[in-house]
Parts: C-alpha cells; structure tokens; sequence
C-alpha cells in the first residue's frame, strides 16, 4: 500500500482509497501491525470521504455492539426447566465418576 | 463464565441464572438467524437441552459461550435444513462500494427543511439494525452476529462455524461493509461514504 494521497480526489473505485476500504474491519480490531496501520492513517488523513466512511462504520458497527432485540424469549416451561435439571444432574454424576 | 464454574461444582443457585443468560443469547442469536419467533423458541429450548445433557462435557468454563453458540448453530443449521430452501448469495466488495444510497438521512431531513435529530436518528439506527441483520445473506449474518453482537473472538467465531480465521474475517468486513450501507442513511454525519 503506497502512503500517497494528498488530498486526492475521492473515488469509489480509486486504487489507493480501495486498499484501505479492503482492510477497514481489520484496522478498527486491531488486527493489523503497526506498519499496515501508519499506512492506513496516512492516506486517510488526507481523504476526508475516507474518514467519514470510517466513522459511518465504525458508528454501524457500534450499532451491532449494542443490539437488543426487542422480542424476549418466552418463559421456559416447568417440564423443560426439570428435563434441564435432570440432565445437569446426570452430566455431573458422570462427571464425578469419570 | 462464573455461572458455568458454579454449575460445573454442582451449585444449584447458579442453575436459573445461567438458564436465564444462555436462554437470552441464545435466543438473540435465533431470533436472527431462523426469522420466525416460533422457530427460535424451539432452537433455543434444543440448544439448552443439547447443553445440559452435555454438560459433562464442558472442559473449560470460560469457552462456554463458543461452546453453546456451537451447539446453537447447529440446531438453526438444521432448522434451515427443515425449511424452505433458500439460496446463499455471496457479497462482492464491488456491490459494497460506497453509492448515492449514502446520502445521510440528516441531509435528507435538510432538504426539507427540518432540523436534524440526532437522538432521531439514533432510535431509528437502532429499529433499522435488526431488519438489515436480517437481510444480510446468512454466511455473513452469523459471523456478523457472532463477532458484532454477541462479542465472540475471531478465533472462537471460527472454531464455532467450522471456517478458517481469514474466512471469518472477510466474512465479517463484507457483513459489516452491507450494514453500514444498509444503515448509511441512518448513520449521521454529514455525506459518509458520499461520492463528490
């Protein structure tokens, strides 16, 4: 990935803007080494588009960290909660007696 | 997980609190992948049965969450298997390029002269999100929802769809890049991802 930009002009499909839409999800997890991220930062500097499309997706994946969905699971039925306590009680006598 | 070591030493005050968190995540997680709320019930209450009588089985408490998920997967896997057939699409990077669709709601909310909300936009960011989750093709959903949502590792994300580490990671930035244009109307800011 070349360091140049400049304030280039924004593209969708610009080379150098391309790279840095490709590796997006692995800089903002921290995937990335030290080089690969100077990289990044260096052209984005200069590609205000660029940082905007960071920041939307930095802010959708932000999104995904706090769903909720807004349907609960029902109540678990008395005669499942006793087949799930039966089947914790047997998993550990195995357990005990492996 | 702290319920999970107590269940494993045999305390029966950590039952109902581990039923009721794994029963929660689990549902989140077939809520969106099975789409319907009868179906996700179903593999929820499979999937905690699958897991107790298991249970013996669980090595290490602190995977447990990779664990259940896994187990999770399967039963939505063959839920789909029941159902109707429906044919996986592949995201390309290509269709995933930032488009005149971006244009921020903000503006769009400009153009008519009405002052942009932010604490509009978030509450409709939030209602949007979960019907782009489910419009996502399911290969990125559940790695999108296993990463994302649920705060899974790359590493256990993997371990529990049976894929490579890099398959994981090329999955998650398509699902992510669909969602944020998915969502760019609705994600603020003045032109993301806007072409001049």
């Amino acid at each position: 990935m070349t360091a140049q930009h400049s304030n280039h002009t924004h593209s969708a499909r610009d080379p150098r803007c391309l790279e840095v839409f490709a590796r997006l999800s692995e800089y903002l997890d921290g995937e990335l080494d030290e080089t690969d991220c100077r990289l990044i930062e260096e052209h984005i500097e200069g590609c205000e588009p660029c940082v905007e499309f960071l920041r939307s997706l930095r802010r959708s994946i932000e999104a995904s960290h706090h769903y909720a969905a807004k349907v609960e699971p029902g109540r678990i039925p008395p005669e499942l909660e006793e087949r799930l306590k039966q089947a914790w009680q047997a998993a550990l006598a195995r357990r005990r007696s492996a | 997980m702290e319920w999970a070591r107590r269940l494993l030493a045999g305390d029966a005050s950590a039952f109902t609190p581990f039923v009721e968190s794994i029963q929660h995540r689990v549902f989140q997680y077939t809520w969106l992948m099975c789409g319907q709320r009868e179906d996700a019930e179903e593999v929820a209450q499979e999937t905690l049965l699958k897991v107790f009588e298991n249970f013996d089985q669980l090595q290490d408490p602190e995977r447990v969450r990779a664990w259940v998920f896994r187990i999770a997967k399967n039963f939505c896997l063959m839920k789909r298997r029941r159902s109707v057939f429906a044919p996986e699409r592949e995201l390309s990077l290509d269709e995933l390029l930032p488009g005149t669709e971006d244009m921020p709601r903000s503006t769009q909310l400009e153009d008519r002269g009405e002052l942009p909300d932010e604490r509009l936009l978030r509450a409709e960011l939030g209602q949007q999100l979960e019907r782009a989750l489910r419009e996502l093709p399911e290969t990125y959903r559940s790695v999108v929802l296993l990463r994302d949502v649920e705060g899974l590792s790359t590493a256990e994300t993997a371990e529990i769809l049976d894929l490579s580490i890099d398959a994981v990671k090329q999955r998650l930035h398509r699902g992510r890049l669909a969602l944020r244009k998915s969502l760019a109307r609705y994600l603020g800011g003045n032109g993301e991802g806007k072409q001049p």
